[in-house]
């Protein structure tokens, strides 16, 4: 714990000025709005408006489409964690073997970092599309019937691709530093006591793996409601009919293209209490539960 | 059971482990391959002619109209109806990624700065309102920040891709964890030596922090640039297009007589600066990575 400190009251003020007025111009003022607004309807002029209490969210939250999107956001969300935490844990175990050119395959699995969601979208779009696709051909060719623009299953198997195969090397990343963590001699008892390669991983390696995993769950399933808005809104805007819409997807629509504000800001307020609620979890549990 | 002479044992042991990195190596080729393989077609893709890809002729060799493609791209755009440039998109996405990576370290080695290094009242107060934004990520308040920012009469411009995103909760708590760790004994040497706050800032602290700047800077260009929603919602002022939004705006419903050649070239030259920025910094783009979000 720091001693000494520097004197003065206006500097640190100064210093600290462009942070917070960002932040409440920016951040709390529009939350603020948001949870204002969803007590609030507008007439259909948008002249006036009326304090509503809870209406908007009783709206929202028995609104069959919306259920609907919650649904699909909660399946969206888990196929896309657990498809981005299995392949990264399994390569991340074998890129940390001894063996030769391990930096040369870290190097490479390590670089999709860097392409953006809605350009995984595209270069995915450019492999299964129905007729000028490589696989989407193909597969027309042998009989399947390949349209991920007509079949809404096939349209959620894309998006669920797309958005794991761009958030592999997130957690490859991670997962290597983890295993990288692990003390040597740990796994050298374990294998002197007779533990197998699949034994010592699944008793030594994966619980103290088990922090790295907890919160990487985490930021997969923010990342999957939230971050995927790029994929989902280059690849199939949500369709065919509403069989891609998530949530987030959602809230674009209904404020930007249908202007319905109280519902939007509603379904926001909803989404903040999520996105709040896996924050406290993973700041509880990191620090606790998960532990060896 | 015999027992096997140590020779014998030493050879099997040698043979299956041989066996295992056999095994090792080709999970790892498979999964790089996987990776690569859609970039592969994407170059390939952006090396032919419209109507070669339009026919649905997906040739998996490099064709003989790169150099027309990447031209068109650069010079001119694709797309049917709206063509724009990629050479200008991608100068707005380098502007607006460099400044927001640029504004987030500033702002925030400052406040962590005022919070490390000084007694202040409301400090705390000041932390956790800054801490709690990491809960409100810009998606979640997209509609009204965006009302937020037409009051302002800031949509349509570069202070309203940048100002907005600029603020980092993440930054300030890493510059404060490191702070943290720099010793007492650097404060009463700098009071004893007559260096008043700023300049301790700026003679010891910013050179202090060199690694963790650049490491942070890494992860937050390619924050910066691969926002979507944000400048999609903010700018249709064509000249002020991001290269990531207007790419997928030249793909529209996705029809197959698209100018796939143009797009895909236009795919590439999108991703280069981002990847080439992890590629060229990996070991501070690693160390960010992971020390910002611990």
């Amino acid at each position: 714990m720091r001693r000494t400190f520097f004197r003065g009251v206006g500097l640190p003020y100064l210093l600290l000025a462009p942070q917070l007025l960002v932040t409440a111009v920016f951040f709390f003022w529009p939350a603020g709005q948001a949870v204002y607004q969803s007590f609030l309807r507008e007439d259909a002029f948008g002249l006036s408006s009326e304090f509503v209490g809870l209406e908007n969210f009783i709206d929202v939250l028995s609104d069959r489409d919306w259920r609907g999107a919650a649904a699909r956001t909660a399946f969206f969300s888990i196929s896309v964690a657990a498809l981005a935490l299995s392949a990264a844990l399994f390569l991340a175990v074998q890129a940390d073997k001894h063996i030769r050119g391990a930096g040369a395959y870290r190097t490479l699995l390590i670089w999709p970092y860097a392409v953006a969601p809605a350009i995984a979208a595209v270069l995915w779009l450019f492999m299964v599309h129905p007729s000028i696709g490589l696989f989407g051909r193909a597969l027309n060719a042998m009989g399947v019937p390949w349209d991920y623009k007509l079949n809404g299953d096939q349209a959620m198997l894309v998006v669920i691709l797309a958005s794991a195969w761009k958030q592999v090397s997130y957690n490859f990343i991670f997962f290597l530093a983890g295993l990288q963590g692990i003390p040597r001699p740990v796994l050298e008892a374990a294998a002197i006591d007779g533990a197998g390669p699949v034994r010592r991983f699944w008793t030594v390696v994966f619980p103290l793996l088990s922090p790295t995993a907890f919160f990487l769950l985490v930021v997969n399933l923010v990342y999957a409601c939230f971050d995927t808005f790029g994929v989902i809104h280059a690849l199939t805007q949500g369709g065919p009919g509403k069989s891609t819409e998530t949530l987030i997807y959602r809230v674009y629509t209904d404020g930007v293209t249908n202007l319905n504000l109280g519902s939007s800001a509603a379904q926001s307020v909803i989404l903040m209490i999520l996105v709040i609620g896996l924050t406290v979890v993973q700041f509880r549990f990191v620090e606790r539960k998960v532990h060896y | 059971m015999a027992t096997l002479p140590a020779e014998v044992l030493a050879r099997r042991s040698a043979r299956r482990r041989r066996r295992e990195a056999i095994v090792t190596h080709v999970c790892l080729i498979i999964g790089v391959l996987i990776f690569a393989f859609p970039i592969y077609l994407a170059v390939i893709g952006s090396t032919h002619s419209a109507s070669t890809i339009g026919r649905g002729d997906v040739p998996l060799l490099p064709g003989p109209d790169a150099v027309a493609n990447y031209a068109q791209a650069w010079g001119t755009g694709g797309g049917r109806f709206m063509g724009v440039p990629a050479g200008g998109m991608l100068i707005n996405s380098l502007v607006m990624a460099t400044l927001i990576a640029a504004g987030k370290i500033a702002i925030s080695l400052t406040s962590a700065y005022a919070i490390a290094f000084f007694r202040f009242p409301l400090r705390m107060v000041f932390f956790w309102l800054i801490f709690i934004t990491l809960m409100l990520p810009v998606e979640v308040r997209i509609i009204p920040t965006f009302q937020v920012m037409v009051s302002l009469g800031m949509t349509n411009s570069m202070q309203g891709l940048v100002v907005p995103l600029i603020a980092s909760a993440t930054a300030t708590l890493l510059f404060r964890q490191f702070f943290l760790t720099i010793p007492d004994e650097y404060v009463e040497a700098a009071k004893i030596d007559g260096a008043g706050p700023l300049r301790f800032f700026v003679d010891i602290l910013l050179p202090l922090s060199r690694t963790n700047i650049a490491a942070l800077f890494v992860i937050l260009f390619i924050y910066g640039w691969n926002q979507y929603l944000w400048p999609l919602l903010i700018v249709n002022d064509r000249s002020l297009e991001t290269i990531v939004v207007g790419l997928t705006k030249m793909i529209g419903s996705g029809d197959s007589q698209n100018e796939w050649n143009v797009i895909m070239a236009t795919a590439m030259l999108a991703m280069l600066p981002p990847v080439g920025v992890v590629l060229l910094m990996q070991r501070w783009f690693v160390k960010g990575l992971t020390e910002t979000e611990k």
